[in-house]
C-alpha cells in the first residue's frame, strides 16, 4: 500500500498536516514518523516546521533525521512546507545566522523593519500572517486545479531568497514579490501552510498524494 | 493586490455550546460548535476563534473534544482562548488541533508565561487577548486600561504599553477587544485600536461591539485592524461571512473571495 511519511522531529504540531493529509489520501496509508527506516520505507515524504530554525536544525542533528531529509530529497517525491523550507537552504539570517541543510542553494532573510505595501504606502506588518496570492511561474503537476493567484494562509517572518532563479515556482507579494514556493526536481516546497489553507490547500496537498516527483 | 484582511467569527463556548452574552450577561444559545464552525468554513471564514466563557476544569476537556472535531473536518487555522493558565494546556489545545492559543488573564498575573510559551511553541501561535476599557473621562487624552475575570476586574495596566509588551515578550498577535463595545452592536472602539494597531509591529485583530457589515470594514479602515472578529452578527443569519466579505470588497477592502 502507497504511503506518506511526515517527518516528526520533535518541532511543533503535525496533528493539523496529518488530518489535512488523511482527508485527501484515499487508500493511501499516512503516517507520523520520527523512525528512519519507517520515514525512508514510505512513497512520498512531508517535512514540516514551525518555531526557530536553531532548534529546528539541531532537533535534526541530534536525531539523525538530517541525513533522512538529504536522502529522500534526492530519490523520492518531497513536500516541505514553511520552516520545512527553509532548512533545505544553505543558511538563515534567523537566530544570529544558522548554517542549514544545504539541499537547495540559497538563504532565509528576515522581511525588513518598515515595511510598505509598494502602491498604497500601508505600513506591513511582521509576521506575514494571513491569506496571500500565490502567483505560479511556470506549470507544474502540484498546481493541478489550482487557479493560478490562489490565496494560501501563511505565517512567516523569514523568506527564501534561492541561489538560482529556476528554483522559485511561485511568488507573493508582500512589500515584494518574494519566492513562496521553491521547486527542485523531485522536492516542492510551499512557505504557505496548505493543511490550513481551505480547498487550494487540501487540492495542492491531493495533488501530492498522486506527484510521481517529476517536474 | 496582496494579504487579505481576514474575518474571524467567534464562537463563545460553554459547556459544549455555543452562546452569545451581551456585555457578558444575558447568555443566548446558538448551537453545536461544531455544525457552526463548519458553517462560517463553508461560508469563506478565514479562521476561527473559540473562547472557552466557562473555562472550568470538567469543561476543558468538552473544548478538546470539540476542537478535536473541527480540525478533523475544517482546514482553516484554529485559535482557542479561554482557560490557558499553563504550558500544558497548550500543548492540550495544540494536539487537539488548534494552530493558536489566546492567552489573556494569565498573561496578567504571569507575564513571564507569554515568553516561555512563545520560546515553547514559537510566536506564530501565540495570541495574546487584551480586553481593554477607557479609563479617561471626556475631555482627557484617551487612555485605556486591560481588564481581567471577563471585563470585571480592572488591573491599572495601560492598554497600549501591555500590548508592546506582550510583543517583546513573544506574543505574535494581539486580539483586542473594547469591554465597552463588547456586545453592544455599536461598533468597535476605533480609537482604542488604531492605538493599539500602531504601536505593534505584529497584526491585531479587532474585537467587541459589531452590530453591522459597515462596523467591520470600519475596523479596518479607520481602525487599521489586521482581522476583524465577529460573533452575534453571524450566529443569528443576520449575514453570512460571504456576504460581510463582499461588502468589504465593495468598501475597496483586500479580501479572500
Amino acid at each position: 500500500m502507497a504511503s506518506i511519511a511526515i517527518i516528526d522531529y520533535g518541532m511543533g504540531n503535525l496533528h493539523s498536516i496529518a488530518k489535512a493529509l488523511e482527508h485527501v489520501a484515499g487508500k493511501t496509508r499516512v503516517i507520523v514518523s520520527s523512525e528512519h527506516a519507517e520515514i525512508l520505507a514510505a512513497d512520498r515524504v512531508v517535512f514540516p516546521g514551525v518555531g526557530a530554525i536553531r532548534d529546528c536544525i539541531d532537533e535534526l542533528k541530534k536525531t539523525g533525521l538530517d541525513d533522512v531529509v538529504r536522502q529522500v530529497a534526492a530519490d523520492r517525491p518531497l513536500l516541505c512546507v514553511c520552516l520545512g523550507l527553509q532548512a533545505l537552504l544553505d543558511e538563515s539570517e534567523e537566530n544570529q545566522g544558522t548554517h542549514c541543510l544545504g539541499i537547495v542553494p540559497g538563504k532565509a532573510v528576515h522581511f525588513r523593519k518598515e515595511l510598505k505595501d509598494p502602491d498604497s504606502g500601508a505600513r506591513l506588518k511582521i509576521p506575514h500572517m494571513g491569506w496571500n496570492q500565490v502567483q505560479q511561474l511556470h506549470v507544474h503537476p502540484m498546481w493541478r486545479d489550482i487557479p493560478n493567484g490562489s490565496r494560501f494562509y501563511f505565517v512567516h517572518s523569514y523568506y527564501a531568497v534561492p541561489a538560482n532563479a529556476d528554483d522559485i515556482a511561485a511568488t507573493t507579494p508582500y512589500g515584494a514579490d518574494f519566492a513562496s514556493v521553491l521547486a527542485h526536481d523531485n522536492v516542492f516546497a510551499a512557505q504557505f501552510h496548505p493543511e490550513k489553507s481551505q480547498h487550494a490547500g487540501l487540492q495542492l496537498l491531493e495533488n501530492f498524494v498522486g506527484w510521481n516527483g517529476e517536474p | 493586490m496582496g494579504l487579505a484582511k481576514r474575518i474571524i467569527p467567534c464562537l463563545d463556548v460553554d459547556a459544549g455550546r455555543v452562546v452569545k452574552g451581551v456585555q457578558f450577561v444575558d447568555i443566548r444559545d446558538a448551537g453545536d460548535p461544531v455544525e457552526i464552525a463548519r458553517r462560517y468554513d463553508e461560508q469563506g471564514a478565514d479562521e476561527l476563534t473559540f473562547l472557552d466563557i466557562t473555562a472550568s476544569s470538567d469543561q476543558r476537556a468538552t473544548m478538546v473534544h470539540v476542537v478535536e472535531q473541527v480540525a478533523g473536518e475544517v482546514f482553516i487555522p484554529l485559535t482557542v482562548g479561554g482557560g490557558i493558565r499553563e504550558v500544558a494546556d497548550i500543548r492540550r489545545m495544540l494536539n487537539a488541533g488548534a494552530d493558536k492559543v489566546g492567552i489573556n488573564t494569565a498573561a496578567v498575573f504571569n507575564p513571564e508565561f507569554v515568553k516561555e510559551a512563545a520560546e515553547r511553541f514559537g510566536s506564530q501561535c501565540i495570541v495574546v487577548a487584551i480586553d481593554a476599557k477607557q479609563v479617561s473621562g471626556s475631555g482627557e487624552p484617551k487612555r485605556w486600561e486591560i481588564f481581567t475575570h471577563g471585563g470585571r476586574k480592572p488591573t491599572g495596566i495601560d492598554a497600549v504599553e501591555w500590548a508592546q509588551r506582550m510583543v517583546a515578550y513573544g506574543a505574535g498577535e494581539i486580539l483586542l477587544t473594547s469591554m465597552d463595545r463588547d456586545g453592544t452592536r455599536d461598533g468597535f472602539d476605533l480609537e482604542l485600536t488604531r492605538a493599539v494597531s500602531a504601536a505593534v509591529d505584529v497584526p491585531v485583530i479587532a474585537s467587541g461591539g459589531v452590530g453591522n457589515l459597515e462596523h467591520l470594514a470600519e475596523g479596518v479602515t479607520l481602525g487599521c485592524a489586521d482581522a476583524v472578529l465577529a460573533a452575534s452578527i453571524f450566529h443569528f443569519g443576520e449575514y453570512t461571512v460571504g456576504e460581510a466579505k463582499q461588502y468589504m470588497a465593495a468598501q475597496g477592502i483586500e479580501v479572500r473571495l
